[in-house]
């Protein structure tokens, strides 16, 4: 969420860690994600074997984006579908609202969509006096306790059946509680079925979107998205732009790399590929379907040959299962709609450094998110980028906020480390003075936040160098 | 159709220089190729996997088949296309006996003054466009003679499936059929029953979707 300045990045992370459920909770989620990855994924060799496809069919795909969006849209007006455009999350939301309007609705049954999300769309229709209703059952159980997802995947992945049977129990009018998953099912599907029948829109994300037949393809295992698509009188499909590939022979590889990265399946329940709207002779379906692309500062990435890869992104979520520090602190704590490996480089970009720029910080770069990718985005490196473009250290920077953290005293003392340690002579000459004087590092910017509640790091006596040499080590 | 976002979208797009994207060769992992009985064994045993309920029929009697589970599992109401591949076969095997077996609904009106009785039946018969064999996959193509809610509001989803339209993979029954070529309002690849794992990863058949899968494969 762009809770601007109330969010605290240091105070979500001490809160998490000291939420032993959520630890526990959290751990056994992921073990399992990872292991059911693991178990589809069996030949190391034929999965680098994809992963290069699927990298190659992404950058070919970014490599020709704009006019592979001008034909996926050429092509859906063709087959009947209305396609908007959305600068903003701000316009994204209007057109939805206005879309709403020109239908009297004032209900919207939604299938899990994380653009809507980045959108904010549940809390801006409220203030429009129109209700947004979540479908997927993850969704349904978040959205009843006033949550947001805290995965992309799996956004209830931090609540236990326990939990989840005190939110029914709470929340659901004559509902007794049970902690039986099956009965909680069943409670959340007869909740949901009434709403299908009478709610006249339906929103949905999209996985992908195929340029060379005008198709919109969603993945799903509950139903709730083909309901969500089928059943209301009009259809919204929300995406990013950089959903779109070029053919649909380009689907099968990325198709595969999705779901097994994402839930460890080879293929979901679904595959809805949605072509148009209801046809003349057609008995169901919806008479309108509409696509809203969403720039939101993608294009700003796309011009970035390094920042540009973030949109090869399928929204797997699998970096999310595989990092040390979500694990560790689940997905609220990122206080962003994207959390994990791909929040934490995708979030500043669309946010500016100033606004969430910290997020950076929160890596070990033990580098596991780089290596379960199946798009191989190389995200440690983006990571070090963006926190290098947020003291601007290697000149001027491209995204929004770059610098914010540069000062005077904190670039000059850093200028002046970074040129001791390239020079040999200087380097010499620093580091038996700093033996002799037991001097410290220059306790600023990140090394001051690091001894906070640590002691500095102290030089030793005799320098590594010096120590190698006297070892015998050569000179060289 | 041109509005301000979409221009300065579009003009940010090209002038990005995204063109210089490098994209390296990788060639598409070949797919596995079957012959018709691996297509078979492979897609029953996946598909099983997934909860569905695989029969593998002779041509000839799976209509026979689909009489002894109506009467087994008890389904009052059974909603089908009359116009659809499978349409007359179904209403010819009904002629000849009723007894204990559930009454057809015809879908044949549109939803809006159909929906109140839809939601009510339990049990639907779609036919189907094909199978997938290496990842375990029904295919429909949802048509006016057999429209979209046919295979996704009854708790039970019975497909009927001929074995000489089950291709290896997705990449070849693209190609066969040649999708690229035009594709239908609504596509659909299927693989089981409709679940959730959402709570504990504890696995649930029948959220939204049907609880049931019923796949007739006929030889
Ligand atoms: S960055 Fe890669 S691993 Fe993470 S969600 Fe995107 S595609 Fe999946």
């Amino acid at each position: 969420m762009g809770t601007g300045n109330s969010f605290d990045f240091e105070r979500n992370i001490d809160a998490a860690l000291a939420d032993q459920q959520l630890k526990k909770n959290l751990r056994n989620a992921m073990d399992i994600l990872v292991e059911k990855r693991r178990a589809v994924f069996t030949d190391p060799e034929a999965l680098e074997q994809l992963r290069a496809a699927g990298n190659a069919i992404k950058r070919r795909a970014l490599s020709k984006l704009p006019q592979l969006l001008e034909q996926l849209e050429a092509k859906c007006r063709q087959n009947g579908i209305q396609v908007h455009w959305a600068e903003d999350t701000a316009a994204a939301n209007r057109i939805v609202l206005e879309i709403m309007r020109a239908n009297d609705a004032t209900e919207l049954v939604k299938g899990k969509s994380m653009v809507s999300e980045e959108m904010h769309l549940n809390r801006f229709l409220k203030d429009h006096g129109i209700e947004a209703l979540e479908s997927d059952l993850g969704e349904f159980i978040i959205q009843l306790n006033g949550e947001t997802p805290s995965h992309i995947i799996v956004p209830a992945i931090h609540k236990n059946k326990d939990e989840v049977a005190e939110i029914f129990h709470d929340k659901l009018p004559d509902t007794p509680y049970t902690e039986d998953v099956e009965e909680l099912t069943r409670i959340a599907r007869q909740a949901m079925r009434k709403l299908f029948a009478r709610v006249k829109v339906g929103l949905s994300g999209v996985n992908f979107a195929i340029a060379e037949t005008g198709t919109l393809l969603l993945v799903e295992n509950e139903g709730n998205g083909r309901m969500s698509t089928t059943v209301p009188d009009v259809h919204i499909a929300v995406m990013g732009l950089e959903k779109v590939l070029e053919k649909l022979s380009d689907v099968p590889p990325l198709l595969r790399l999705l779901t097994g990265s994402a839930t460890g399946q080879i293929i979901t329940t679904y595959v809805n590929m949605i072509t148009s709207p209801r046809k003349e002779g057609e008995k169901d379906g919806p008479k309108e379907v509409h696509l809203v692309i969403l720039d939101n500062g993608r294009s700003r990435m796309l011009a970035d040959p390094e920042f540009r890869e973030t949109l090869l992104c399928i929204r797997c979520g699998t970096c999310l299962n595989h990092c040390p520090v979500y694990v560790r602190i689940g997905g609220h704590a990122y206080g962003h709609v994207y959390p994990g490996p791909i929040g934490k480089i995708l979030t500043p970009q669309m946010e500016g450094l100033e606004q969430a720029g910290v997020l950076a910080t929160a890596s070990s770069l033990c580098g596991a998110c780089g290596d379960v990718c199946p798009v191989k985005i190389p995200i440690p490196a983006l990571i070090r980028r963006l926190r290098s473009e947020s003291y601007d250290a290697k000149g001027d920077g491209t995204v929004s906020g770059h610098g914010y953290k540069k000062n005077l005293t904190e670039t000059l003392v850093w200028k002046g480390w970074e040129l001791v340690n390239v020079h040999p002579a200087l380097n010499r000459l620093s580091t038996k003075m700093a033996g002799a004087m037991g001097k410290r590092l220059p306790k600023v910017g990140p090394l001051k936040q690091w001894t906070r509640a640590r002691s500095a790091p102290k030089f030793a006596g005799k320098s590594l160098h010096d120590h190698e040499l006297e070892k015998g080590g050569r000179d060289d | 159709m041109t509005s301000p976002d979409r221009d300065r979208i579009m003009a940010r797009l090209h002038t990005s220089g995204t063109e210089h994207t490098v994209v390296p060769e990788a060639a598409i992992p070949p797919d596995s190729a079957f012959d018709p009985q691996e297509k078979i064994t492979q897609l029953a045993t996946l598909m099983g996997a997934m909860k569905t309920e695989v029969h593998v029929v002779e041509t000839a009697g799976w209509v026979d088949k689909l009489k002894e589970l109506a009467r087994e599992r008890g389904w009052e109401q059974l909603l089908y296309g009359p116009a659809s591949p499978i349409g007359s076969a179904i209403e010819t095997a009904w002629e000849s006996d009723t007894d204990g077996l559930p009454a057809l609904v015809a879908y044949t009106e549109p939803v809006e003054s159909f929906k109140d009785k839809l939601f009510q039946i339990d049990a639907g018969i779609t036919s189907t466009q094909g199978g997938i064999a290496d990842v375990g996959a029904i295919v429909l193509w949802p048509t006016e003679e057999e429209p979209r809610l046919l295979s996704l509001v009854p708790p039970v989803h019975v497909a009927v499936l001929h074995a000489d339209t089950i291709t290896s993979s997705l990449a070849e029954m693209i190609s066969v059929q040649n999708w690229a070529g035009g594709m239908p309002t609504n596509a659909l690849l299927i693989s089981g029953p409709s679940k959730t794992a959402d709570i504990e990863f504890t696995l649930v058949f029948g959220v939204h979707g049907p609880k049931e899968l019923v796949v007739f494969i006929l030889k």
